[in-house]
């Protein structure tokens, strides 16, 4: 008789139970940390500048606070509905605000937001994109605060 | 660090039973003939192939001839489709599938529809439901084909197929040429009774790995007299209506693995059953704004789908992966895109709901210690990402 696999052990027709790690394959580290210690979520009940975005085809909602003082951002928080890269870019844009000028916070792209999170996978570089889009958005809604 | 997995995922696929892997085992290495080789040493290769031809038979209760082995339920799908709407084309050029069925049946319906048939994709009820009438007044003299799934891969909804399947008898008298009924019942196998005659379908698709058994390995059952043309040509295996030498340890490994799950069919769904509500009960009980998706009670014992408002499928997967729960939020082989579940916009399910939707689905190996450990960390994962979300935040804004 040929050699029985190791997992068969005999009992009826079970399946023996897979070690399993702590990590995701699909994400980088960042991505993770990100993810399960998201950086500034929160509402910001006095925001200078509120920016919200979303994709319409996977339905991912992003919305960002700026806090401006002296034309920098001195706190910036979000709130999002989304994947964990939507979640993970959201916390990596948060921290990269805070202490920029508006004009560098304006240069910001989707690129940059992506390379922060140690890349993201291809199908998942349309949350960057959203990233992007907020801090637009944002800062559109700073200068329509301020010249009124 | 490394812990033991939670396997919640058994409708995309499963892991070969051992008793399985045993008796495939000697058909790679050893018993390695070509079954149509004539010397006695690839005839025990081919007597292997007949006899799980057998077993597979007396699980549909048909004729061993009536079968196709094939690569599995898409290969099943795609061929049982285009085998049958080819060969009948001469009395009519009109399909009738649902717009819940798996995409193996309706990209090959839109593939059909590049070569001049014409396709009706019946509407769901809110639980997924096909109902029975609707086919009967969708059959025109043109129909050639019905094809309804037995089983929902994302939300479980068992259709009524037996029913369907009395109204085509009725309406094909009525215009004067036979209405094939094809049923992909990949995931019923191992759950449901799958005999052909009582469900009293024409053609029926099954895929091993979903019952315990080898990826990469499907079944086709063809009703003798329906109208089939082959869709591989080639050798004469499979009766010249599948050429290809025989996977042979993936043939016995169907067979072997069909046999178990027929043999503990009430067992096994009792086992799941009961997991499954407590899952249900759990989740509805600890967490609030929770859809249990499909039909409450015409469901498959192992599937649970919800959707969570506020939060995002895959945010909750993630979640759950660190926790080292393996879960879906829908079919394994959307997941790579990001719209939402067709089977869920078809039941009317909102778009954002939908895009919070969870699926587990629970297999015999799985026990209630495991459950529990999932009813103890989901309702932490969904509360964290609703705090994060802003449609949970000040309904003002
Ligand atoms: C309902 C249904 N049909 C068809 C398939 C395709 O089966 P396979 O992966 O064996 O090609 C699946 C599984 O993915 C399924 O759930
Ligand atoms: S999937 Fe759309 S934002 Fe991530």
């Amino acid at each position: 008789m040929f050699p029985l696999p190791s997992a068969g052990q005999g009992e009826g027709e079970g399946v023996t139970s897979t070690l399993y790690h702590e990590e995701n394959s699909m994400y980088s580290d960042i991505v993770t940390e990100h993810f399960k210690n998201p950086h500034n979520a929160g509402e910001m009940a006095d925001a200078d500048g509120v920016g919200d975005d979303s994709n319409p085809v996977c339905g991912d909602t992003m919305r960002l606070f700026i806090k401006v003082s002296d034309d920098r951002i001195v706190k910036a928080s979000f709130l999002t509905r989304g994947c964990g890269a939507a979640i993970a870019a959201s916390s990596m844009t948060t921290d990269m605000l805070r202490g920029l000028s508006l004009q560098d916070a304006a240069r910001i792209t989707n690129k940059d937001v992506a390379n922060a999170l140690g890349g993201l996978p291809g199908s998942k570089l349309h949350c960057s994109v959203l990233a992007e889009g907020v801090i637009r958005k944002a800062l559109e809604d700073y200068h329509k605060r301020s010249q009124s | 660090m490394a812990k033991s997995l939670i396997y919640l995922d058994h409708a995309a696929t499963t892991a070969v039973a051992p008793r399985v892997l045993e008796a495939m085992l000697p058909y790679f290495s050893q018993v390695y003939g070509n079954p149509s080789s004539i010397y006695s040493f690839a005839q025990e290769a081919h007597k292997a192939v007949d006899d799980s031809r057998d077993k597979v038979a007396k699980v549909l209760g048909c004729r061993p001839a009536e079968l196709i082995f094939t690569s599995g339920g898409s290969e099943s799908d795609n061929t049982a489709l285009k085998g049958v709407a080819f060969a009948a084309s001469q009395w009519g050029k009109h399909i009738i599938t649902s717009s819940v069925e798996h995409h193996a049946v309706l990209h090959t319906c839109q593939y059909l529809e590049k070569f001049g048939f014409e396709v009706t994709y019946l509407p769901v009820d809110r639980y997924g439901m096909v109902d029975p009438q609707e086919v009967e007044k969708a059959i025109t003299d043109q129909t050639i084909l019905v094809s309804i799934m037995l089983a929902n891969n994302e939300v479980g909804t068992v259709q009524p197929v037996s029913d369907i399947a009395k109204v085509i008898k009725v309406k094909s008298k009525q215009i004067g040429h036979g209405v094939s009924f094809h049923t992909d019942a990949v995931q019923g196998a191992g759950a449901l009774d799958i005999n052909v005659d009582k469900l009293g379908v024409d053609l029926l698709s099954l895929s091993s790995h979903k019952f315990y058994g080898p990826k990469g390995m499907g079944v086709l059952y063809v009703r003798r007299g329906a109208p089939f043309v082959p869709q591989q040509a080639g050798g004469a295996q499979e009766r010249y209506r599948r050429a290809g030498t025989e996977n042979v340890p993936g043939i016995v490994g169907t067979a072997v693995a069909l046999e178990i799950a027929a043999g503990q069919l009430e067992s096994n769904a009792a086992h799941c059953r009961t997991l499954r509500d407590r899952l249900i009960e759990g989740i509805q009980s600890r967490i609030s704004h929770v859809h249990l998706n499909g039909h409450p009670t015409r469901r498959l014992a192992n599937n649970a789908n919800f959707s969570f408002e506020f939060v995002e499928g895959e945010s909750i997967l993630l979640g759950l992966d660190f926790e080292g729960i393996a879960a879906s939020s829908g079919s394994a082989c959307t997941s790579a895109s990001l719209e939402p579940s067709h089977v869920l916009m078809a039941m009317g399910v909102p778009t954002d709901t939908a895009h919070g939707s969870l699926r587990l689905t629970v297999g015999v190996d799985n026990t209630e210690a495991e459950i529990d450990r999932v009813l103890e960390v989901l309702p932490g994962i969904v509360e964290r990402l609703r705090a994060l979300s802003p449609m949970t935040s000040s309904p003002s804004r």
